[in-house]
């Protein structure tokens, strides 16, 4: 059988993989098992693991890991590979346990609103699964992850504003540690509402993005599919009236489930990639879920608050067809990103900052992109403050990507300076380790490098991710 | 005319499951495996629904031909917006040899019985890919037929319909009463929402046997033998 072949030949394999220990351009690993799932989204150099497994229940996967515990080989954790900070890199070799073989959707209760998953399930498979219940899981970050690949990244999708993130959706989780042994965050096969029993491990382990434990099993809170969703697009004269409408309309008490920015250079490049005649100035797209009569309500409260903005072109829609001839602008973005530069590559920076400091620093940002010749279109889901530079650039040009590099630094800084984080949803990975340092402050890295000791002593669990720490 | 529309869904397999053939060869494994409605069915019930809401027609009335579970089926397309369901009850044996020829004579019968103007279905199930109820029923009731839609409109008591056929988009026009079997490009199936799910609970499903519709569901065909596809090779470059 396979997986016991890779049992015995373990320490053989990582002698012959010592020789093939190759630093790559681009993300796309010689393993041909990998190849298939990581996607170049991101510049960072990536390093193949030594060796892949593919093991199909807990049991294996607590097997494994007390293997490598043994022999103190690195773990890496691998859901779909779509993370977009290298957190699937083995920057110090090892075993990657690949879990798409376990693909089961287990317990769902829809009276109860929860399901159970396996790390092979992905949003879109799961959604599917769900349709006949009248339920759905409203998280969607851009591709279709690992439900449990986001628990470990602490996603967040386009309707966070109204749903939240996976540190609000998940209930429970099964985590196997370091050492091969296996954890319930909220006791074994428990799903209460809300809890306030003992430290809260589940929010330990999302988030955690495989530094402490593989994610084997996730329980998720699920939501009524809305009975009807509107989608509208307006344009304003500028960024400080897109954001300000957006505050107002959520202290208006509309629970708006998408508010969606794109700035004139994104807009103008929606228009030529697909086709459209949006003006060439700060958009908001938004949507609205709810029942007939609230959408109404919701629509017309949205309406008159854009108008007192200088908002303009209000369009809307209501049947399937139009609303996504509607949203297509924005979901192609990052194509229509790509295309302005053709052979380019694209990098997506991901900073969140209190609503108030959003105008600032976006025209901040801004000015860096065109005081450094940077092609920096802007999207954001400004509901959450957060929003991200689609950075596209030449990747055999050095001079211009540490022009890139730095700027997605100074872009950083800038955000922590407003009281804002480095990360609002991709995380930390490899590329923001430092920025997490400025970011918590020294006791804050205490506190969680101690955790990480706790855990994980041998720092076998995906070595060099989130927290740096000193080679001997 | 009525403005009734009669539309047939069938229970199958999840389109995702990954199917298993029985050790013993005499079919595949369905205990346990996730059904919902054949995807074609759920494109001719949102049809139906859209027609009704266009008030083109007055009541659409959904029918499996199954056991009891089928009623399952029936509740996704009153969740969807039909109006009542029949469910005509076989199981056992006969529902492992139920095929097109069976159900398209009780779907003729039921035509009669609920003076139907159209028959809406889909082009096929998903299980078993005959591709031959919509046709065996339109013959059985002497009725025009229009299959593999893509487009269909009512124009007073005529039916416009775009066809896929192998050459390209096929224009008719056919008379009424009619059946037309549904295509992929027909349209997109609306999801079933809670509140409409709860709705449909009070809908009315009536249960009856074939044997009162004086339908015979006895089969022609044996299954001999059901396996798996051969392994494929590895190719040579």
């Amino acid at each position: 059988m396979q997986l016991l072949q890779l049992f015995k030949n373990l320490s053989l394999w990582k002698e012959l993989c010592k020789n093939l220990d190759k630093v790559l351009a681009s993300c796309f690993v010689s393993f041909p098992s990998l190849s298939a799932h990581i996607i170049a989204l991101f510049l960072c150099r990536c390093r193949p693991p030594d060796v892949v497994v593919f093991p199909r229940c807990v049991e294996e996967v607590s097997a494994l890991a007390k293997v490598c515990h043994k022999h103190r080989l690195p773990i890496i954790p691998f859901g779909t590979g779509t993370g977009l900070e290298g957190g699937v890199g083995a920057m110090k070799g090892g075993v990657c346990f690949s879990l798409r073989n376990m693909e089961q959707v287990l317990d769902l209760h829809p009276e109860d609103f929860d399901v159970t998953v396996e790390p092979g399930v992905t949003r879109k498979t799961l959604n599917a699964y769900l349709r006949d219940t009248g339920l759905w899981f409203p998280i969607d970050p851009g591709a279709d992850a690992s439900l449990c690949g986001m628990a470990a990244t602490s996603a967040s999708g386009t309707n966070a504003v109204r749903y939240g993130t996976m540190r609000e959706n998940v209930i429970n989780l099964e985590v196997v540690l370091a050492d091969g042994s296996v954890v319930h965050t909220a006791g074994k096969g428990r799903r209460p509402r809300k809890t306030s029993a003992g430290y809260n491990l589940t929010n330990l382990f999302v988030g955690s993005e495989g530094t402490l434990g593989i994610i084997t099993k996730t329980t998720l809170r699920l939501y009524g599919i809305p009975e009807a969703m509107v989608s509208a697009v307006c344009s304003f004269p500028s960024v400080q009236a897109a954001v300000d409408s957006t505050v107002q309309t959520l202290q208006a008490g509309v629970p708006i489930a998408r508010i969606e920015f794109l700035d004139d250079v994104m807009i103008d490049a929606c228009n030529r990639f697909s086709s459209l005649s949006y003006p060439v100035t700060p958009t908001l797209f938004l949507e609205f879920h709810g029942s007939e009569q609230s959408l109404e309500e919701q629509v017309k409260t949205a309406e008159d608050i854009t108008q007192s903005n200088g908002g303009s072109d209000f369009q809307w829609a209501r049947d399937t067809e139009t609303r996504n001839r509607l949203w297509k602008a924005r979901h192609d973005a990052w194509y229509a990103a790509l295309a302005l530069r053709p052979g380019c590559k694209a990098y997506s920076t991901d900073v969140c900052v209190p609503l108030s400091r959003l105008p600032q620093i976006i025209v901040e940002t801004k000015e860096d992109l065109i005081e450094n010749r940077l092609t920096g279109p802007i999207a954001g889901h400004v509901g959450d403050g957060n929003f991200h530079c689609l950075m596209v650039v030449d990747p055999n040009d050095p001079e211009e990507m540490h022009r890139v590099h730095l700027f997605t630094e100074r872009l950083a800084r800038r955000a922590l300076a407003m009281d804002g984080t480095c990360t609002g949803e991709h995380g930390v990975g490899l590329g923001k380790r430092a920025l997490l340092c400025e970011e918590m402050g020294p006791v804050g890295i205490q506190v969680m490098q101690s955790l990480k000791d706790a855990l994980d002593p041998n720092n076998l669990m995906n070595p060099g991710k989130i927290l740096q720490r000193e080679e001997p | 005319m009525s403005g009734r529309v009669l539309v047939g869904v069938k229970r199958v397999i999840d389109y995702a499951v990954k199917i298993r053939v029985k050790p013993d060869n005499t079919g595949v494994v369905t205990d346990g495996v996730k059904h919902s409605m054949n995807p074609f069915c759920e494109i001719a019930v949102e049809e139906a629904v859209k027609l009704k809401e266009k008030k083109l027609i007055k009541e659409v009335v959904a029918v499996s031909c199954g056991p009891q579970q089928s009623q399952e089926t029936i509740r996704t397309a009153l969740a969807m917006g039909a109006d009542r369901g029949i469910h005509v009850d076989v199981s056992g044996k006969d529902y492992e040899n139920l095929g097109p020829l069976q159900v398209s004579k009780i779907l003729a019968a039921l035509a009669k019985q609920e003076d139907a103007q159209l028959i809406l279905l889909g082009k096929q199930a998903i299980d078993d890919d005959c591709n031959q109820t919509g046709q065996m029923t339109a013959a059985l009731l002497d009725w025009p037929q229009g299959t593999f839609a893509s487009e269909v409109s009512l124009e007073g008591d005529k039916i416009n319909l775009v066809r896929e056929i192998d050459g390209g988009l096929e224009h008719i026009k056919i008379n009424t009463p009619a059946v037309i079997t549904a295509d992929l490009r027909l349209n997109t199936p609306r999801y079933a929402t809670l509140p409409n799910i709860m709705k449909a609970k009070k809908k009315k499903i009536v249960t009856v046997k074939p044997a009162d519709l004086g339908v015979d569901v006895t089969s022609r065909l044996e299954v001999l033998k059901v396996e798996e596809p051969p392994q494929r090779q590895a190719g040579r470059v």
